[in-house]
C-alpha cells in the first residue's frame, strides 16, 4: 500500500486539482495494489491497459480545464454493469466471454464524469448471495482476517467491490443492491455502502436480477465519498422507465454536520431474538452518538418487519425466474447441445451447465410461486405483504426523519459457514431487506469492531429520494464513531 | 408445511428449462422444501384490503413517439451469439 492508495475520493480529488500527482500516477498505484492482492480474488477481469488509457485521457482533459465530478479517480466496477468492449459475466459461467456492445448508463455517467475503471469486480452469481461464495470465478476473500487467521467472506453480493475498496485496490467501487448487496458487504468489510432510492440510478445496462428491487450505488471509504460518487452515478434516464425524472441534488452539500432537532427512529422489531450482545451494543452506541449530536431519538414500530425476508424470497426469485429466461444458449453466452437435440434440450442443458446451484434454486422457486395454482397463494400474497411493509415505513416517516438499525446480524464469518442450508444464508439480510422492499435509501457505515476485531456497521434508512438526510446523519455518525481501523497489513 | 416430491421438482425443473439429473432430484427437493417452509410464514399475515405492490416507482409509464430510434446494428446484435449463419441466430430444427 502506498499513500496514493490510502486516500479518500475527496482527498484524491483535491490532490489532483492541486497537481500533487496525476491520474496516471494514482491509477498506476492502484494497478499495483490490485496485482499484489490477487489472492483475494476481488476482480474477475482486471483492465490495467484501459485504466492507463482512461487516466491519460483524464489528465489531458484536466489540462484543458475540463474537470468532471470524478475526474481521474480510479474505481472498480461490479461485474454486473455492462461495459462496452469489456467482458461482463455477472459471475456466471453462462455469460463467460460475453462482451457487451454497449455501456450501462451508470458507468457511462461515471466515465463521463472522469472516473477511471481499474477492472470488473467479483460478485455472487447474478448478485444472488450474501457471502460471495456463489461466483463461478471463485470466492472473494475479505481483506480482514479472523483472529485465528482464517479466511472470511466479504459479504455479498458486491463482495469483490467491498474487498477492493477495503483492501485499498480501488478508491471506490460501484455496487448493486437488491436485498442488501451493497450494505451487508460494506458492513463486513468496514466501508461505507449506499443503496439509493429505487429509481435514483438507472438500471439500464445492469444485468437484471429482480427488476423491482435492483438499484446501483456507491461503495466508498467515507460518507463524503459516497455523496460525491452518487452524484456522478445518478440521474434520470429515458432508457429505464422506472428511472425517476428528478434532478440530482448536490449530495455533498447535505453534509452540514448539523442534525440538531432531527428525529431518528429506532424500530423495536429489529431487536430480534438472539441478537448478539455486540450488535445490540453497537446499535445503542449509535443511538447515544446521535443523541449527543442533538437529534431526538424516537421508538417506532415497523410491525411487518419479520415478514420482509419471506416476502423477499418470493418476490426476488419470481422476478429472477422471468429475467433469467433470456439465457437460452441462442443469442449470447454459453450453449450446450448435442447432435440431434431438440430446442428444449438445448435450453435445458445450457441452463443446467451455465447456472450455479443457488441461481438454479432461485429460478425454480420463482417458477413455482408464479405457476398456475400457486400464484395467488405465494406471489400475490407476497405483493400484498410488501404493501404492508411499505406502509409501515410510510407511517414511521410521518414522525421521523431517518431510521437507525444494525446492518447485519453478525460480523463477517468464515468461508464455508452458513452454506449447509440456503435459508441460513438468507438470514444475513434480515435488516437490509425491508428497506429494499419499500424502495428506500439505506446506507451502511462502519461504527465499531466486534470482540474479534472485525468491523461492524450501522444502517441509516431515509425517506424516498431523501439520500441527503441519510448522508447528513451518516456524516455525523461517522465523525462521532471515528472508525479508523484497517485490515491487518494495511495499517499506517 | 409443504413438502415437494421428486415428481413436482421434475415438473418445476422442466418449467424452468433446467436439466436436473435423476439422482439430484432428492437433494433439490429438500432444499426447495426448506425455502418453501420459510416463506410459508406469510400465510399468517392479514392482508385484507392491501393492494398488491408490484413496484414502488410512483410513475405512470412514460410514452414516447412510436418511431425507430436505432437499427442497422446487425453485427452488434450477433456479436455474442454462440452460432450464427447468414446474419441469423441458429437453433436446432424446430419444425419437422
Amino acid at each position: 500500500m502506498t499513500d496514493l492508495t490510502n486516500l479518500t475520493l475527496a482527498a484524491a480529488r483535491d490532490g489532483l486539482a492541486k497537481g500533487d500527482y496525476t491520474s496516471v500516477e494514482l491509477t498506476e498505484a492502484h494497478i499495483a495494489a490490485m496485482a499484489s492482492q490477487r489472492d483475494l480474488n476481488a476482480f474477475i477481469t482486471e483492465t490495467p491497459e484501459k485504466a492507463i488509457e482512461m487516466a491519460r485521457a483524464s489528465d489531458a482533459k484536466r489540462a484543458k480545464g475540463d474537470v468532471g465530478k470524478m475526474e481521474g479517480l480510479p474505481i472498480a466496477v461490479k461485474d454486473l454493469f455492462c461495459t462496452e468492449g469489456v467482458q461482463t459475466t455477472a459471475a456466471s459461467h453462462i455469460l463467460e466471454g460475453f462482451i457487451p456492445q454497449y455501456e450501462s448508463t451508470v458507468t457511462a455517467n461515471l466515465f463521463g464524469n472522469g472516473a477511471v475503471m481499474l477492472g470488473k469486480s467479483n460478485l455472487d452469481e447474478f448478485a444472488m448471495g450474501s457471502a460471495n461464495v456463489t461466483s463461478y470465478f471463485g470466492n472473494v476473500i475479505n481483506p480482514w482476517k479472523a483472529a485465528d487467521g482464517k479466511n472470511l467472506v466479504p459479504g455479498g453480493s458486491s463482495g469483490g467491490s467491498a474487498a477492493a475498496v477495503a483492501g485499498r485496490m480501488a478508491l471506490a467501487a460501484t455496487g448493486t443492491d437488491t436485498g442488501g448487496s451493497i450494505r451487508q458487504p460494506a458492513a463486513f468489510c468496514g466501508i461505507v455502502g449506499l443503496k439509493p432510492t429505487y429509481g435514483r440510478c438507472s438500471r439500464w445496462g445492469v444485468v437484471a436480477f429482480a427488476s423491482s428491487l435492483d438499484q446501483a450505488g456507491p461503495m466508498t471509504r467515507s460518507v463524503r465519498d459516497a455523496a460525491i460518487m452518487l452524484g456522478a452515478m445518478a440521474g434520470h434516464d429515458p432508457k429505464d422507465s422506472t428511472s425517476a425524472p428528478m434532478a440530482v441534488p448536490d449530495f455533498e452539500a447535505a453534509l452540514t454536520g448539523d442534525i440538531r432537532g432531527m428525529k431518528i427512529g429506532i424500530p423495536k422489531e429489529y431487536r430480534v431474538d438472539g441478537m448478539p450482545d455486540e450488535i445490540a451494543r453497537l446499535w445503542d452506541d449509535g443511538v447515544a452518538m446521535l443523541r449527543d449530536a442533538g437529534a431526538s431519538v424516537v421508538d417506532i414500530s415497523l410491525p411487518h418487519t419479520k415478514y420482509a425476508l419471506p416476502t423477499y424470497y418470493i418476490v426476488a426469485p419470481a422476478e429472477a425466474s422471468s429475467n433469467l429466461a433470456r439465457y437460452d444458449g441462442v443469442r449470447f453466452g454459453l450453449r450446450e447441445v448435442a447432435e440431434g437435440d431438440s430446442l428444449d434440450d438445448l435450453y435445458m442443458k445450457t441452463r443446467a451447465a451455465g447456472f450455479g446451484k443457488e441461481v438454479q434454486r432461485r429460478i425454480m422457486i420463482g417458477t413455482y410461486v408464479l405457476s398456475a395454482g400457486y400464484y395467488d397463494a405465494y406471489y400475490n400474497k407476497a405483493l400484498k405483504v410488501r404493501r404492508r411493509i411499505y406502509e409501515d415505513f410510510a407511517n414511521a416517516f410521518g414522525t421521523v426523519d431517518a431510521v437507525l438499525t444494525p446492518t447485519a446480524p453478525s460480523a463477517a464469518f468464515a468461508i464455508g459457514e452458513n452454506q449447509d442450508d440456503p435459508v441460513k444464508m438468507y438470514l444475513n439480510d434480515v435488516f437490509t431487506v425491508p428497506a429494499s422492499l419499500a424502495g428506500l435509501p439505506g446506507m451502511s457505515l462502519p461504527t465499531g469492531l466486534s470482540a474479534s476485531g472485525l468491523p461492524l456497521g450501522l444502517q441509516l434508512i431515509g425517506k424516498p429520494f431523501d439520500e441527503e438526510t441519510v448522508l447528513r446523519v451518516g456524516g455525523v455518525l461517522e465523525s462521532a464513531a471515528g472508525f479508523t481501523a484497517k485490515p491487518a497489513g494495511l495499517e499506517g | 408445511m409443504s413438502s415437494l416430491d421428486k415428481e413436482t421438482v421434475r415438473k418445476i425443473a422442466f418449467l424452468s428449462r433446467i436439466e436436473v439429473a435423476e439422482d439430484a432430484l432428492g437433494e433439490l427437493a429438500g432444499d426447495l422444501t426448506r425455502i418453501l417452509d420459510f416463506i410459508e410464514e406469510l400465510q399468517e399475515v392479514d392482508v385484507e384490503g392491501a393492494a398488491p405492490l408490484t413496484s414502488v416507482a410512483d410513475l405512470t409509464l412514460p410514452l414516447r413517439k412510436d418511431e425507430v430510434t436505432d437499427g442497422n446494428i446487425q453485427q452488434k446484435v450477433l456479436a455474442n451469439a454462440p452460432l450464427t449463419d447468414a446474419g441469423c441466430f441458429v437453433v436446432p430444427k424446430v419444425v419437422e
